[in-house]
């Protein structure tokens, strides 16, 4: 049985866009993408730790703005020749609102 | 029927072994790794810089843990090998883990050499072998203090300048007369001596060591002529010696390591020793290229191929300490039948030997500058005869023949452990390889798969002309190279097509010129989106998704996540008021680095983003606005003080800096541009290395521009003479709008105005007057939409949401 918790409206995200979740362990970056999708991922890059929420987002996909590693926003896995992932995290839209299943909190990564 | 392969070990000779296995056996082998050691392979030859500070362990990783999942390998990292049981073929770990083999491979290295003097056991007496030596060595330097290192070889002179770069003081102790007298005669010797105690190094030669004393830790190293040293680490780095115990417990043949045929195997046929522990041909070697030879030999001996036998190579070495250059080679003794050729630059620091025997280079040594080690060495494996080009010889390949050398044929002849890309430690081979083996055709595919060219860039003529040599006629770089793979248009055209269809907007420009993705890249928003800001001023709606971040925060990035702030002082000048403001930010954010720049104005470093806003209010409050220290648009105009104060200046050069900033802040433009104007032929504000540099003399100002200082160095090209203070400014203004709407995205003034040429750009904005005119006028208009302080805008609430997270989870507020 999952808990959801509310983070917010859709609209606080801009387009192309990310926003961060505080977690006692943790940044979770919270991607907008053009078509109103919204994915959430670990908001550190496995190769540096750049902060991913900083990134450009183009398609479902966000690049690093350290180094220019691309992330794919559904799996968390790096594009091209580059090797890593990041961890991801359930979210769920009901009516513009955005909803992150509360274990997420507990379990995100350093 | 998968057969079963036990390693022993995790260095890089196995790792090279493996991968060639993989590449042309996959599948035949089920393979089983013990590591002492608990991590991953990693490239033991990059310690150094680890040490120093310029790499972190993640740099220097070969093969990450994908790597061998991918491989289905099992990794027992922390295993110590204790037994090898040759009769059932089962090899057993101090743990317990055990494993069969149908194949064995001992790659167990070497062990540092301690010597055996007393005290050699106190704590704070360290090797340097492994990673965690290196951490040993970082948390000692922690408390500064001082470092004896025992051993002025190759590897003790590495630690002793990464210990100096730690911040600890730092005695090196050499048995013999000069340093790394294995590799270099005694007149390098005593060069790189003199370049070490310049960096602050005590060398002591012919130090014999007695005694390392201390009561619970070391305290002094005794020398036996009476010297004390007094210590609060030692670093012994005399030498290594092959970790064969277990090849001789399990009964194989040894002798200084465990014995191999040319083909690598032991004195038992299933049984392979690779690597440092292994003694070939009554060798150990301890460098990478033979070792690599080695692995090689091992993978095509598994493989079924047993055609491959070990030759012994001659093997070159380079000191991997950052700014001293040392290259040698081969055998450099002196000895009746050998001529030598000697070329010495007092100095400049550079010296150079090359040792000929019957007219055949058989060893190089190179101090100072270093760039012809690869050429050399080629002719020295490849046994060349020099008797042609015997008078030209030493100054090296530059020199030979009458016409310069074809750049293609040069780096054809590279061997293929010459290092292509400084920055990553890419070499030759493996970017030749990558190109064979992944079918690359472009630069942008070396780069993702080699990462050579990568980083700075200033490999990318190599990198092009080994695309070049390997693919032959393939390789076309001639064809336009797409902006990125969004599309198949090049810059030029794109910047074209916007002006003649009048495209308005980024899914405008995307959809016309039919972009492959649905909102293309991180490459081709930005430049999109400049060129759309620079082309329709007040009509464009600038798309902050589309920027960087530096520019959507209007601050820089840091490595950690955090900002530096950089507020505008124009012309480099300053007040009481200002910096009083500046340090009391800095006092109320607990703004933890303050930094004088290169541009003549103050650096906040490490403000926290959401700390932004609040920087920015009290730093407007004292009437200072954003210096777009972030900006591909206008940075800084550095100035001397001209004629106001000095004695020689000629013009109010600061003055005129002030003017030309005020006049053109906020503009945006292809890449960063910088500004120096300087009151007399002096040259003190260094306006010709800039983008734009004027240099003021009696009759007026002289206008340079196309200067670089930065990865590439190049002096300003000078434009034209302006009579006055106001036709300079117009000169200067109309210079840069053609800049603006000619140049592409991210390329700098010098890389410009070598594509079109100068006699072009005269004829816009100086000969004919009308256009510079029209130019100049553009330029005014476009900043009426320009010159708006982005850090105002956002303290009035402007982009609120990136300055503040979307939620909180749990209480107390996540810690970061």
């Amino acid at each position: 049985m999952t808990d959801w918790i509310e983070i917010g409206d859709i609209n606080a995200i801009p387009r192309r866009g990310a926003r961060c979740v505080n977690t006692p362990s943790g940044k979770i970056a919270v991607f907008r993408t053009q078509e109103d999708q919204v994915f959430a991922i670990e908001n550190r890059c496995p190769h540096k730790h750049g902060p991913l929420s900083e990134g450009i987002v183009h398609g479902a996909s966000v690049t690093c703005p350290l180094h220019n590693w691309v992330f794919d926003l559904a799996t968390g896995q790096a594009q091209g020749a580059d090797e890593g992932s990041v961890r991801t995290y359930p979210i769920d839209v009901i009516d513009g609102r955005i909803f992150m299943a509360a274990e997420a909190a507990l379990v995100a990564a350093e | 029927m998968t057969e079963k392969l036990v390693i022993i070990g995790n260095g890089m000779a196995p790792g090279r072994a493996l991968e060639k296995l993989f590449e042309t056996d996959p599948g035949r082998y089920s393979v089983t790794i013990f590591n002492a050691e608990p991590r991953v392979n990693y490239d033991r030859i990059m310690l150094s810089p680890v040490l120093s500070g310029e790499k972190s362990f993640e740099d220097i990783i070969i093969h990450g843990d994908a790597w061998y999942i991918e491989h289905e390998i099992m990794l027992y990292k922390g295993h110590k090998v204790v037994e090898i049981d040759r009769e059932n073929r089962i090899v057993r770990s101090e743990q317990g883990a055990m494993a069969e083999y149908d194949k064995l491979i001992i790659a167990t290295g070497s062990v540092p050499f301690i010597i055996p003097v007393p005290g050699h056991k106190l704590a704070g007496v360290l090797s340097y072998r492994d990673l965690d030596d290196v951490h040993a060595m970082m948390l000692a330097a922690k408390a500064r203090g001082h470092a004896v290192v025992i051993g002025g070889g190759l590897l003790g002179l590495e630690a002793a300048a990464g210990l100096i770069n730690q911040g600890m003081s730092v005695t090196v102790l050499h048995i013999a007369p000069t340093l790394m007298e294995r590799q270099l005669d005694p007149a390098a010797g005593y060069l790189l001596q003199k370049e070490l105690e310049r960096r602050g190094i005590e060398v002591i030669t012919k130090a014999n060591t007695k005694e390392i004393t201390g009561t619970d830790r070391v305290e002094a190293v005794h020398l036996d002529d009476g010297t004390i040293i007094k210590a609060d680490i030692v670093v012994m780095a005399v030498g290594i010696r092959p970790n064969s115990g277990l090849g001789k417990e399990a009964g194989l043949a040894v002798n200084r390591g465990i014995v191999v045929n040319d083909q690598m195997q032991t004195s038992d046929p299933a049984i392979y020793a690779l690597g440092e522990c292994a003694e070939v041909g009554g060798m150990c070697y301890g460098l990478v290229a033979p070792l690599y030879q080695q692995a090689n030999i091992v993978a095509a001996h598994l493989g079924g191929d047993h055609g491959a036998a070990f030759v012994p190579q001659h093997t070159a070495t380079r000191l991997k300490v950052t700014g001293i250059d040392l290259y040698s080679a081969g055998d450099f003794g002196e000895g009746e039948d050998r001529e030598e050729i000697v070329l010495r630059d007092a100095n400049a620091g550079v010296y150079k030997r090359l040792i000929l025997k019957d007219d055949k280079i058989i060893g190089a040594v190179l101090y100072g500058e270093t760039a012809d080690g690869p050429w050399f060495f080629d002719m020295l494996k490849n046994k060349t005869d020099t008797r042609e080009m015997r008078d030209t010889l030493i100054f090296g390949q530059a020199y030979q023949g009458g016409s310069p050398l074809d750049p293609m044929a040069a780096v054809a002849a590279l061997p293929d452990e010459a290092e292509i890309c400084g920055c990553n430690g890419v070499c030759k081979g493996k970017i030749t390889g990558a190109i064979t083996a992944k079918g690359l055709t472009t630069l942008d595919g070396v780069r993702a798969h080699t990462k050579a060219s990568a980083s700075c860039g200033s490999c990318t003529g190599l990198v092009e002309q080994l695309l070049h040599a390997t693919l032959g006629d393939a390789y076309n770089p001639a064809a336009v190279q797409p902006m990125c793979p969004c599309t198949e248009y090049g810059h030029d055209d794109v910047r074209r097509l916007i002006i003649a269809k009048g495209l308005k907007s980024i899914p405008a420009v995307m959809q016309e010129l039919e972009w492959k993705t649905s909102c293309g890249c991180a490459k081709c928003r930005p430049a999109l989106n400049y060129y759309l800001v620079a082309d329709w001023p007040g009509e464009y709606e600038d798309d902050g998704q589309s920027r960087f971040i530096n520019e959507r925060v209007h601050a820089n990035i840091q490595k950690d996540g955090t900002y530096s702030v950089v507020p505008r002082m124009w012309g480099g000048m300053t007040n009481p008021k200002e910096l009083r403001a500046i340090a009391d930010v800095a006092d109320k954010f607990q703004i933890p680095a303050v930094k004088v720049t290169g541009g003549q104005r103050i650096d906040l470093l490490g403000v926290k983003k959401e700390d932004l806003p609040g920087v920015w209010a009290d730093l407007n409050a004292a009437g200072m606005v954003s210096g777009a220290a972030y900006a591909k648009g206008l940075r800084t105009v550095k100035t001397c003080v001209g004629s106001d104060w000095c004695r020689f200046g000629t013009q109010d050069s600061t003055g005129l800096g002030i003017r030309l900033e005020k006049f053109m802040w906020g503009a945006w433009t292809p890449a960063k541009v910088k500004l120096a104007v300087s009151g007399c032929p002096r040259n003190c504000a260094e306006a010709t290395c800039k983008d734009i540099g004027v240099v003021c003399v009696d009759s007026g100002y002289d206008i340079h521009f196309a200067g670089a200082a930065g990865l590439d160095i190049k002096p300003t090209e000078l434009l034209c003479h302006a009579d006055t203070e106001d036709e300079a400014l117009e000169i200067i203004v109309a210079l840069t709008q053609l800049y603006r709407e000619q140049a592409r995205y991210l390329e700098r003034i010098y890389k410009w105005a070598k594509r079109v040429g100068t006699p072009s750009i005269l004829a816009n904005v100086v000969t004919d007057r009308d256009k510079r005119r029209a130019y100049y006028e553009r330029f005014v208009y476009a900043q009426t939409f320009a010159q708006i302080d982005p850090w105002e805008e956002r303290v009035n609430g402007k982009d609120a949401h990136e300055f503040a997270a979307m939620a909180e989870f749990g209480m107390p507020v996540a810690a970061e």
